[in-house]
């Protein structure tokens, strides 16, 4: 016992004395997790809500698939990313395995479906209430599109953290793609997994605390957002 | 064509120059059918312009429906829906509907009203204006910058009226506006309908409620078990119905 109180108080001087390596990874794991949030956001949210609007042939299949590869694990999604990308693979001319980059889209993949599947769930039961009265007043599809993901913000706000959740706390896509690279590609879940296995405790714990602290962050914000929403009684 | 239905002329306001009417709305033969369940048959009538002409009928008679396939929110499975005015092509833009629960978007009073004239391809310019007068008409103008949600239920369904009024359309379908209102904010809603009537825009409203109908309708479309059993002028239907099934209807023994 001894040795893990002194690796948990190594671990928090770590924290607070700011360790440059320590803010290093933070910094770059929240990075690539962002981006990679961004990029599936922006894609995410209108192709959710075109799912629940749109109707065409197939679309009881596509939803299905997309509420498949919400359980996608991440390292299926490093494995087919890593072979697109490897120097043989179609895409290997860009030259983006072991970057950052190749970190970002592997995560984008494993989210893309989370707010896909949630918006067009929202949406969905949005366009049950609202629908009648929408195209009352003239509304084409189109421009519901988007009065309806304003109308769903606070829940898919919600939808959005759940894929921030996600992102920060895999491991397995991003230590194939990125190879956990020091200074280049290690962020807190892969430095854990390579400095546990090394024994150095002291900074995978620290990581731990700054990943725990993280989760607690993404659901208070949830619930503040919920309490706002109910606030204003939206 | 039928001659005009209701004793009662309205007053019309007088506007620059009147638009090209979409009205009559003719329906022929029309039938509705769920999973093989006959919700409507047969129903065939015209609606002129002017006026308001009430869908009355015991609950599950299909009023709510009939409405809904005049406004072109469903399609009937047999028959035809047509509107023979000189306008007709542009009928869509012409009308709207404000249902039993008033279906309001989660922003301010104002940006609700504002919204449906966005919808329409409204200027700004233009928009401000008449959100404020739509609103000012309905008494909820000191309520403009409120959220929508947060106002009660009447105050609601005259926000849905403004944001109907607001887009000017020659034909308002009312579907059961006054159902779940208690009588103040009812007799608030009323008079807006009233006054919408009185501008010249055509109402089309479903009820259950004999009182309202008396009040307020100039012509009575009696409806039951899906069939359209009486069209005529609200006196006359009140003071001698037809059918025996309007008899009952009139004498509260009616329903279902």
């Amino acid at each position: 016992m001894p040795e893990l109180q002194a690796a948990f108080a190594s671990a928090l001087s770590l924290i607070v004395s700011g360790d440059p390596q320590l803010a290093e990874i933070v910094l770059l794991s929240l990075r690539v997790s962002l981006s990679a949030l961004a990029v599936a956001s922006a894609l995410g949210l209108p192709l959710g809500a075109a799912l629940a609007l749109a109707r065409f042939p197939g679309r009881g299949a596509l939803i299905l698939l997309v509420n498949a590869l919400m359980g996608l694990p991440p390292v299926v999604v490093g494995l087919l990313i890593y072979i697109l990308l490897s120097r043989s693979g179609p895409l290997g001319f860009l030259g983006l395995l072991f970057t950052p980059t190749a970190m970002i889209v592997a995560q984008t993949v494993l989210i893309l479906p989370i707010v896909v599947a949630l918006t067009h769930q929202v949406v969905e039961e949005l366009w049950a209430e609202l629908g009648e009265q929408l195209r009352s007043l003239g509304a084409r599809r189109r421009q519901a599109l988007w009065t309806l993901l304003w109308e769903g913000r606070y829940t898919l706000l919600i939808a959005v953290l759940a894929g921030f959740g996600r992102s920060i706390a895999e491991v397995g896509a991003v230590i194939i793609v990125g190879g956990n690279i020091a200074h280049v590609t290690r962020t807190m879940t892969t430095a854990i997994a390579l400095e546990t296995s090394k024994g150095d405790l002291p900074l995978a714990l620290g990581l731990g605390l700054v990943l725990i602290c993280l989760a607690l962050l993404v659901n208070a914000a949830v619930s503040l957002v919920k309490d706002i929403a109910r606030r204003l009684h939206v | 064509m039928l001659p005009s239905l209701w004793s009662r002329t309205s007053p019309v306001a007088c506007t620059s120059e009147p638009p090209a009417s979409i009205l009559p709305l003719v329906l022929r033969g029309v039938g509705y059918r769920v999973n093989g369940k006959v919700l409507l048959a047969d129903i065939s009538f015209t609606l002129q312009a002017g006026g308001a002409s009430f869908i009355l009928g015991p609950n599950g008679a299909g009023k709510s429906l009939l409405l809904r396939l005049c406004h072109g929110l469903l399609v009937p499975s047999g028959g035809e829906i047509r509107w023979q005015g000189p306008a007709a092509a542009e009928a869509p833009r012409h009308q709207t509907m404000v249902l039993q629960h008033p279906v309001l978007l989660s922003r301010s009073v104002a940006a609700n009203v504002d919204y449906a004239l966005r919808l329409r391809g409204l200027p700004r310019a233009l928009r401000h204006a008449r959100v404020a007068e739509a609103l000012q008409r309905v008494g909820l103008l000191p309520l403009a910058r409120r959220p929508a949600r947060v106002l009660s239920g009447g105050e609601k369904q005259r926000l849905a009226l403004a944001r109907a009024w607001a887009l000017r359309p020659q034909v308002l379908f009312l579907d059961e506006p006054t159902a779940s209102l208690d009588p103040a904010a009812t007799r608030a809603v009323e008079e807006v309908i009233r006054d919408i009537r009185d501008q010249g825009i055509k109402v089309v409203m479903t009820s259950h409620d004999l009182a309202q109908a008396r009040r307020l309708a100039d012509e009575v479309l009696f409806l039951h078990h899906g069939r359209l059993l009486e069209q005529a002028a609200a006196q006359a239907f009140f003071s001698e119905p037809r059918s025996a099934e309007g008899r009952a209807f009139l004498r509260g023994e009616l329903l279902w």
